[in-house]
């Protein structure tokens, strides 16, 4: 790699002192940053919230004035608000009493939330409203003092919901760098810009840690082989479909992944397919596709090709460091639960400007990975974690693509590289061990 | 529902899933929400004899011949919504159709499936069936199910009810709609590759 300041190359100094630059080497990760619970238990304060942004929601979640979600920051339950007028706030789902959750449902309207347990009532911004027989406590009781923690900073980008607990954060817009362009074509596809993610959501778990789906988000090496029983299907009515262009030339071909800093990348698979039209022939059949294509086609003559490659995914996949990745047409969110069990939910969304029948025919495409690709790459995953068991072989390499001058600068500073180079994997682990500097918490 | 001939094989084509079908499979899951009449003898009697030959055939894991007991028209669903939801609007766990599902039934077979390497064993037990005698060549049937699973040295159990909607094929009756309702459709679940 050319020695030139840019967003990947820019954290390299910091590895070198590093208290975790024995663990994490420039061609190989130590096993216990996958099972040790005390690494774990710092990621999930630091590299979740503490020290950086991370995912949130997204705002058509939360459709109207004083809409809740239920969600974790890391480990640490919160409630993300919309106010009566609309504005975003992150409070946390823990009483200021005794710390009892506030609110037990996953989403809904409230302009306020009770504790269930002495009944202390805090307004969906944060202020404590009112106790139970205040005259219990002394005159000199300041309910001004005994608010919800809020999330220091809420952020969004075009939709996608962000916090942080670091005040001294780069903004939202500079952390994602790079990644906002991305981002912008994933949504610019739906005609308006309109994303919806309310069409439920797949939340598949498995018994790993959260890293080995953040590794393979990035990861073109693997499909050729994880999804072997996936191509094997697409083939059954002759032509191969799908991901089958994963299986030539991987090293060499179109297809490019780009390293965006901050332990951002993107896999760009558009350089596989041809012109409009060219990712519908190429996805696997759809329930209700041939009548669906033969409408679209009479109805829309001028837009069909346009219309029909909506109902198919992005072809990108987008990771956001450490727990959005963008796939297909969803939205993923890499949900940590304990060193060793993940969930990974699986967003589903409709777009707006289009006929719903397309809506309906993305709803059909995105079941198909979910049931015959991902459960592959999740047995893997889980195969992993029963491997790292080994305490004498320390080591994880990620050294695919090291010496073969394969990377290049792009002129907005990402890293161009193929697909099947593990850097990826080099890259998102400078930004790890930067949000994991400073003394265990 | 009358299939163009050239769309015949609906395991390798999908013409029919289209509008209608829909409010269809709306119209009819509306139906399992209601008060049913005591079902008679003879109708009781099949719908339990099939509920028990299927549950032996995905417990055997003969998925092929399971694939036999459904219709040209059938759909295997597994809804993420409790209730069902909007298969218009939301995705499920498994909105098979019968390519989809010829290809689920392919791809169990494949031995590439590293999700079913080891393979599921699965046995279930079905209950409190009861049928409406919809029309006359079309039953509905509804049943609770437990499934318990052990696959990769872990026991899991999965709870709910089953909603099948049965045709006439001849003597036989076959399986148009199976909807399988998940206690926690929507809540986490580890690799739910098994068939339900």
């Amino acid at each position: 790699m050319p020695r030139q300041k840019s967003a990947a190359g820019g954290a390299r100094k910091a590895a070198a002192k590093s208290r975790w630059s024995d663990r994490v080497l420039e061609d190989k990760v130590h096993r216990t940053l996958y099972t040790d619970p005390a690494i774990f238990a710092q990621e999930l304060v630091k590299v979740f919230g503490g020290q950086s942004w991370v995912y949130l929601a997204h705002e058509s979640q939360l459709p109207e004035p004083n809409s809740y979600l239920s969600l974790n920051m890391g480990l640490r339950p919160l409630l993300l608000t919309r106010d009566r007028d609309g504005e975003l706030h992150g409070v946390f789902n823990r009483c200021a009493h005794r710390g009892a959750t506030l609110c037990r449902d996953e989403s809904g309207t409230a302009k306020s939330f009770q504790c269930p347990y002495h009944g202390w009532t805090f307004r969906n911004t944060g202020e404590l409203v009112g106790v139970p027989w205040p005259g219990g406590y002394g005159q000199d009781f300041d309910r001004s003092k005994f608010g919800l923690r809020r999330v220091n900073r809420v952020a969004s980008y075009r939709g996608f919901i962000f916090g942080t607990l670091n005040d001294d954060a780069v903004s939202l817009a500079e952390w994602l760098g790079p990644a906002t362009g991305w981002l912008d074509y994933w949504i610019d596809r739906a005609p308006g810009g309109e994303v919806l993610v309310r069409s439920c959501a797949f939340r598949m778990g498995f018994r790993g840690n959260w890293k080995l789906a953040y590794d393979n988000a990035g990861d073109g090496y693997h499909p050729a082989f994880s999804h072997r029983s996936l191509l094997q299907m697409a083939a059954r009515m002759g032509d191969a479909k799908d991901m089958s262009y994963f299986g030539k030339t991987p090293d060499d071909g179109p297809m490019k992944s780009y390293m965006l800093g901050h332990g951002h990348s993107v896999i760009d698979q558009r350089p596989a397919y041809g012109g409009p039209g060219s990712f519908w022939a190429n996805q696997r059949p759809q329930p209700g596709r041939e009548k669906f294509e033969e409408l679209i086609r009479s109805q829309h003559p001028d837009d069909a090709d346009t219309l029909l490659d909506l109902c198919v995914g992005s072809q990108i996949n987008l990771s956001i460091f450490p727990n959005l990745l963008i796939i297909g047409n969803q939205v993923q969110v890499v949900e940590p639960l304990a060193v060793d069990r993940t969930q990974l939910t699986w967003h589903a969304t409709t777009i707006g400007g289009v006929p719903a029948a397309v809506n309906t025919m993305r709803m059909r495409t995105q079941e198909d990975f979910p049931a015959f690709g991902e459960p592959d790459d999740q047995a893997n995953f889980e195969e992993v974690q029963r491997g790292l068991a080994v305490a004498e072989d320390e080591w994880i390499l990620m050294n695919r693509g090291l010496g073969t001058g394969w990377q290049e600068i792009t002129e907005d500073g990402a890293v161009r590289t193929a697909v099947t180079d593990e850097l990826h994997m080099r890259h998102y682990y400078q930004e790890w061990m930067r949000l994991m500097e400073g003394e265990p918490v | 529902m009358k299939i163009l001939d050239r769309y015949a094989d609906t395991s390798s084509w999908s013409y029919h899933i289209d509008e209608d079908y829909y409010a269809e499979l709306g119209r009819v899951s509306a139906l399992f929400d209601e008060d049913w009449p005591e079902p008679g003898p003879a109708a009781l009697y099949e719908a339990t004899t099939l509920l028990t030959r299927e549950a032996r055939l995905i417990d055997d894991g003969r998925f092929n011949h399971w694939l036999e007991l459904f219709s040209d028209d059938c759909l295997y669903w597994v809804p993420v919504a409790p209730g069902g939801g909007d298969p218009g609007t939301e995705v499920s766990h498994a909105f098979d159709d019968r390519r989809r599902l010829t290809d689920r039934v392919y791809w169990l077979r494949t031995g590439l499936a590293y999700s079913q390497i080891p393979a599921s064993r699965t046995r279930r037990v079905i209950g409190n069936v009861d049928v409406l005698e919809f029309a006359a060549d079309s039953r509905l049937v509804r049943s609770n199910f437990v499934v318990h699973e052990f696959r990769a040295g872990v026991t899991k159990v999965y709870a709910g009810w089953y909603a099948h909607t049965l045709v006439k094929a001849g003597q036989d009756w076959r399986i148009k709609v199976k909807r399988v309702n998940l206690l926690d459709s929507e809540q986490y679940h580890e690799n739910l590759t098994l068939v339900l």
